[in-house]
């Protein structure tokens, strides 16, 4: 947790530990979920994708993807968030205690999917899923997107918003019902260098105060590294190298350290 | 924050430097020029008419119709007129829009419903409605069924066809994130698709406006006894042109009303789309 403080602490000019200042409610529900995948098999026709993946992901890791465009890991991910099913092998998702549960997985795309015709805060409120009544559905929406520091757009129609503000309206909308998984497809490829820079912070800021464990898909090899306690590269539908990068976080950019994971990475990509 | 606020306000800055750059008589003259010319022809026709220049008999004066107007709205048969055609085109938008609206969902959202229906549409839709007249009036006389059953089918296919290609438009990856936040059904339908074909829906329902006139017009002159058609069809039998000549104001009146109605349904309902943001 070194180094966070969240705006509503740094307005008040105190810093006390998270959760004591109504954030309890929320962060408490998070149930971050561990991924156990074995033989993972995928295919489309004759094209076989996934080759059997073996991958143990702990309770509230990060986790970060990396491979040639075409490897599969997209197919991996929709797997995860049960957009599809796998042609073979097995998926479990347990708790911190080791019992299996169903993970209460979401994804955010490249692209922020927002629906044009609702407001910002509505939106949100798409990601609450089941029907509850629309106060209490306005309340989560807000308080979820205070974590992406977007309040003041509430009421805006997305087409109002920047294309970074777009995808934190995504991101809260994946938030919202505070889920133990959040997956990421490339989210920030679409976004600038310097609203991708932001946008890395808030997404390492949000998974440190809610603690879901988080699967990240980035062509962006030093955004990997920046953001995740562990980087798999995928080739050949297998996992062809898993690197540990114990660096502490927040990260900053430039660190000689993360410089030479970054290096073996590439390597290992482009062979 | 300051970085990210600057796409949302661009459009209303630009507008407060542009406007007052131009001095205020200039703007007014610039919203008259466009009706300079239509003013003027009209005065020259007054002229011509009242020096004897122009028959009465091809066309009157516009002063003649404008007496017209005030006799016929005086004798109450033009409001009646206007009543009957504006409750025909009602009845015929009504009819028709529902029935292209509801087979324009069902074939959008179900692949069996199009592949039964939708080329029996598509054959149907070749024939002219307007050329169905005769046999129109052989079925059920000059009644309001008549006017009823063309009105109708000449606003079904234009609601139908954009209705269908709304639905079928409506972005696939839209849909992909409704589902994946548990929206099946009627809910899927109320939320992301029926307002994803909306605009494709108001496309349908101007297009409808226009052919609605036009056929009520054609079907009114032909085969009726009341009615704005009707009025202009007897004048014409009496060599009344002030009347004939009235009877297209309404139209066009009536016409412009339609659209207008339709113009601020779509930018009330479209409100969401930036191109109704100004
Ligand atoms: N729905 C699908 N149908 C057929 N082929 C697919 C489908 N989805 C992905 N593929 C193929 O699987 C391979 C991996 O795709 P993907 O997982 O999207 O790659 P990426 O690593 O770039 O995300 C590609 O060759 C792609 O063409
Ligand atoms: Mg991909």
């Amino acid at each position: 947790m070194s180094g966070y403080v969240s705006r509503f602490e740094r307005r008040q000019g105190t810093v006390e530990p998270l959760g004591e200042q109504g954030r309890t409610v929320s962060a408490a529900a998070t149930e971050a979920v561990s991924i156990e995948l074995r033989r993972v098999e995928q295919s489309f026709g004759q094209n076989r994708v996934l080759r059997g993946i073996d991958l143990d992901v702990p309770a509230g890791q990060f986790l970060a993807i990396v491979g040639k465009s075409g490897c599969g890991k997209s197919t991996l991910l929709r797997l995860l968030v049960g957009l599809d099913r796998p042609a073979a092998g097995s998926l479990r998702f347990a708790d911190r205690s080791g019992n299996t549960v169903e993970a209460n997985a979401r994804i955010v795309f490249q692209e922020p999917r927002l629906l044009p015709w609702a407001r910002v805060v509505d939106n949100v409120a798409v990601g609450l899923g089941q029907v509850i009544d629309k106060d209490t559905a306005r309340v989560k929406a807000l308080m979820a997107l205070d974590d992406v520091q977007l309040t003041d757009k509430a009421d805006q129609w997305p087409a109002r918003l920047s294309g970074g503000q777009r995808q934190r309206v995504a991101l809260a909308r994946s938030l919202v019902s505070r889920p133990g998984l959040l997956v990421f497809d490339e989210p920030l490829g679409a976004l600038d260098a310097l609203t991708r820079i932001t946008m890395q912070e808030l997404v390492s800021r949000v998974w440190r105060e809610l603690g879901f464990t988080a699967v990240l898909v980035t062509h962006d090899v030093s955004e990997a590294v920046h953001l995740a306690d562990r980087v798999i590269v995928l080739d050949g539908g297998k996992v062809a190298l898993d690197l540990e990068i114990p660096t502490e976080h927040p990260r900053r950019h430039g660190d000689p350290d993360l410089a030479v994971v970054e290096r073996r990475l590439l390597d290992a990509i482009l062979g | 924050m300051t970085a990210y606020d600057v796409a949302s306000d661009r459009p209303r800055q630009r507008r407060s430097w542009v406007l007052p750059a131009l001095p205020a008589r200039r703007i007014r003259l610039e919203w008259l020029l466009p009706y300079a010319v239509p003013i003027v022809l009209v005065l020259v026709w007054q002229l011509f008419s009242s020096l004897g220049w122009i028959s009465t008999r091809i066309m009157p004066a516009p002063t003649d119709v404008a007496a017209a107007f005030v006799e016929q709205l005086l004798s109450g048969a033009l409001l009646h007129n206007v009543a009957v055609s504006g409750a025909r085109a009602l009845a015929g938008l009504i009819v028709g829009g529902t029935i292209g609206l509801l087979l324009g969902i069902t074939n959008g959202v179900s692949k069996l419903s199009e592949q039964l229906t939708d080329t029996s549409l598509q054959m149907l839709r070749t024939i002219p409605h307007l050329a169905m007249i005769p046999l129109v009036i052989l079925w059920f006389g000059i009644g309001e069924e008549s006017k009823l059953f063309l009105t109708s089918l000449g606003v079904l296919f234009p609601v139908y066809l954009n209705t269908f290609h709304g639905v079928r438009n409506v972005d696939r990856e839209l849909i992909e994130m409704g589902r994946i936040y548990g929206m099946s059904g009627w809910t899927l339908f109320r939320k992301v698709i029926l307002p994803g074909a909306l605009p494709s829906i108001f496309v349908g329902l101007r297009y409808a406006l226009g052919i609605m006139w036009l056929t009520l017009i054609v079907s009114e002159s032909i085969a009726a006894s009341s009615g704005i058609g009707h009025m202009a069809n007897q004048a014409r039998e009496f060599m009344m042109t002030d009347v004939v000549v009235l009877s297209l104001l309404i139209y066009a009146a009536l016409g412009k009303l339609a659209d207008v109605i339709a113009r601020a349904l779509e930018r009330n309902a479209l409100s969401w789309n930036p191109v109704y943001q100004k």
